[in-house]
């Protein structure tokens, strides 16, 4: 066999399963973090092909906003039951009781809140590892971080402080109390993802396909009506086909206008589109130019 | 996009590549000129390094701009070691390991040639072959990259003469002789104005090569990989123990190098039992062969006593199971070696006690030139001699890239401090 036909995906793919052994094998307590979005489905898929016949060798974890849209946890769920899998869900509602997590009001965004809960759940269970779904191609703070990237006690990440990664040889390395995050897909863009999808017939949540949603227009962005958000004064919501391009806190997660229906029309869409995922879709990305490395430093993921 | 375009994407191979240069040369230019000329810049990108642009003063797009650091690097003056960028043409997907230059360069290029099928090593042609060059050339060869590309850079200062050209091709294929590269290729080019990056331009009519582009989309990686020597080291065992599966046994991990068949004698090493494989899985499927580098779990014919660290290896291929050996050291701490300390060793799967017994020589990067030498500080590049606690199943690092190459970590930090290649043959 010419290994012609190792293709991109198959590279892509191969690597991933390889550091889900890696990390299964080394860190004595890992988790993997699922939201039910394409990135961590993505994870799944690598887990089973890493581990099948036998069970994953981590559970599943969510750490839930509870802004998250309903169809988006149902999906969680099923998914988690259809593999056999055990499935932790740490509800942020937790850490606003115990007065560790204090919002300025209820429909504020969530998600840089995520990291607190997400640390007290790494205390509680005594993670040393967390395996994510990010990608370096997202933002220029993760094109910097490392494959296995180490975190304080803290969870702080130090970028200037970071272990050279050689060839796929992984440090797993850590010190009691410390732990570190794992990204499997790091090295995968948003169009490698859809494509992925595409080849393993991986179902998503429906939001990810072109719909009619009531919207509004808002600082440039398309905003999702819920029982977040609400026009304000002076403006009209309206019917728009959107999709969305990633799954976060309905708050500020923007759908973009489409009419891609299938995976394959994701595919095409993806592969000419003009702006970042992160760009088209976060509103909380947008307020600094530095806004995702400030985040990470406070343990964000 | 039409359907036909679709299957080409999806089938698209991966190339890694470095570049090797400092700021000076055009570097950041060049990579800003292949991402926006392949249509890879997202107009979020585009409009914010614009805005920047302008906001220092300046006209048009300063496509440098696009691998600009990070809120941290510009505060403290200081520069990440390696940045991954992505960038897709309908031919393949490319990964470039961008390493910024300054002092901590060695280390810098090391770690991100450690994945690369292909290194540019960019020049002003202004200032022809520089110490540095050969510094970078050196670095490629030793991290044994296949595929080197000379990129003559600023052509444009240089009213685009082949005159200029070809003297500075002279230059170095005189001193690039010495090193052992699959290919070496020459394109002169300005990044700035975009001639020969991915668009020919008109100033470059006397040159009859392919554009950068080209080059990066065509030139053949296939034979990077070993595909003789026959190596899987042992990752996971897998042992369901549910009823249906209660006697299984799957080694997982990643065939490194070389392929395997249904049916063929294999030595598990280091102990040096023998059996066949049994069956080739992945996930569901089925096969009959695995070849590098695939992910795959393996059973064989025998019950033997498997764990994570062993290597299964084609009977009458065997590499060297040894305790003692010598290696190519790059130190990456800024605290020195301590030869009397201990440290550990990770190779392929396996992590060992180690000490390093001997530094053969220090290379001077610049001249090339061996030192003796009683430690080894930042960048320092040596030959040393390890002692292990647990013999390694190991090659020579130019003949085998996954079984040749470690990391050393310190154990009371836990930090990687050094990056080795393991040489066995002397010569």
């Amino acid at each position: 066999m010419s290994n012609h036909s190792f293709t991109h995906l198959d590279a892509l793919e191969s690597e991933g399963i390889h550091i889900m052994r890696e990390l299964a094998a080394e860190c004595a307590n890992p988790v993997l973090l699922f939201s039910g979005g394409k990135d961590s489905i993505v994870l799944l898929r690598l887990a089973e092909k890493a581990f099948r016949p036998g069970r994953f060798p981590f559970p599943l974890m969510h750490i839930d906003t509870e802004h998250n849209f309903p169809e988006v946890i149902e999906f969680r769920d099923r998914r988690a039951k259809e593999l056999g899998e055990r499935l932790i869900v740490r509800s942020m509602e937790d850490s606003i009781k115990k007065g560790r997590v204090v919002l300025r009001s209820e429909n504020q965004s969530r998600n840089s809140f995520q990291s607190v809960t997400l640390l007290d759940a790494i205390e509680e269970f005594e993670f040393d590892a967390c395996i994510g779904g990010a990608r370096r191609d997202e933002e220029k703070a993760r094109a910097k971080e490392r494959i296995f990237s180490f975190r304080d006690e803290f969870g702080q990440w130090d970028p200037k402080n970071q272990r050279p990664e050689l060839w796929d040889i992984y440090n797993t390395r850590t010190h009691q109390g410390e732990n570190i995050r794992v990204f499997p897909i790091s090295n995968w863009t948003e169009l490698d993802v859809w494509e992925y999808i595409d080849r393993e017939k991986l179902e998503v949540p429906h939001i990810y396909f072109a719909h009619m949603r009531e919207v509004i227009r808002r600082d440039a962005g398309l905003l999702p009506i819920s029982r977040l958000v609400q026009p304000k004064d002076g403006e009209k919501t309206e019917q728009v086909m959107v999709r969305f391009r990633t799954v976060g806190d309905m708050s500020c997660t923007c759908p973009v206008a489409s009419t891609a229906t299938t995976i394959d029309e994701i595919v095409a869409e993806t592969a000419v589109t003009r702006i970042t995922e992160r760009g088209a879709t976060r509103m909380d990305d947008q307020t600094s130019d530095a806004s995702m490395e400030l985040r990470k430093k406070e343990g964000y993921f | 996009m039409s359907a036909n375009e679709k299957i080409s994407l999806e089938q698209a191979e991966l190339l890694r590549f470095i570049t090797a240069g400092s700021v000076d040369d055009g570097k950041s230019t060049l990579i800003g000129r292949l991402l926006h000329d392949s249509k890879s810049i997202f107009e979020d990108q585009l409009s914010s390094i614009t805005k920047t642009t302008q906001k220092r003063g300046m006209e048009g797009v300063d496509l440098s701009l696009l691998t600009d650091g990070l809120q941290a690097e510009r505060e403290q003056g200081i520069t990440i070691d390696v940045a991954y960028r992505y960038f897709a043409t309908p031919k393949r997907k490319f990964i470039i390991a961008d390493t910024p230059g300054h002092e901590q360069y060695t280390r810098n290029m090391v770690t991100g040639a450690s994945t690369a099928n292909l290194a540019i090593v960019l020049i002003d042609a202004r200032k022809g072959v520089l110490t540095q060059s050969r510094r970078h050339t050196y670095l490629a060869s030793l991290v044994g990259i296949p595929h080197l590309v000379v990129a003559v850079n600023k052509m444009d200062l240089v009213d685009y003469s082949e005159d200029t050209f070809k003297e500075i091709c002279k230059d170095f294929a005189s001193f690039a002789a010495e090193f052992n590269f699959n290919s070496i290729e020459y394109i002169p080019m300005s990044a700035l104005k975009g001639d020969m990056v991915v668009e020919r331009g008109d100033q470059l009519p006397w040159y009859q090569g392919v554009t950068l582009m080209g080059l990066l989309e065509n030139i053949v990686i296939d034979h990077d990989v070993n595909l003789e020597d026959f190596r899987f080291p042992v990752q996971w065992v897998c042992r369901p123990q549910t009823e249906e599966l209660h006697d299984f046994r799957g080694y997982m991990g990643r065939v490194e190098s070389g392929s395997i068949r249904v049916g063929d004698a294999v030595t598990l090493l280091p102990s040096g039992l023998t059996s066949r494989i049994k069956e080739v899985l992945f996930h569901e499927a089925v096969t009959d062969q695995a070849t590098a580098p695939q992910a795959a779990t393996l059973t064989i014919e025998d019950h033997l006593d498997i764990s994570r660290g062993d290597m299964l290896v084609k009977t009458g291929d065997l590499p060297h199971v040894t305790t003692e050996f010598n290696a190519m050291l790059c130190w990456m701490s800024e605290h020195p070696l301590d030869p009397k300390r201990k440290y550990l060793i990770k190779q392929t799967t396996k992590v060992v006690k180690a000490k390093i017994s001997k530094i053969d020589h220090r290379v001077d990067v610049n001249t090339l030139e061996h030192e003796t030498v009683e430690t080894l500080q930042l960048n320092d590049i040596a030959k040393v001699t390890i002692k292990v606690q647990q013999p390694l199943v190991c090659d020579d690092y130019q003949h085998n890239h996954a079984t040749g190459s470690f990391i050393v970590i310190d154990e009371s930090s836990n930090n990687t401090v050094a990056a080795g290649m393991i040489v066995l043959s002397d010569g």
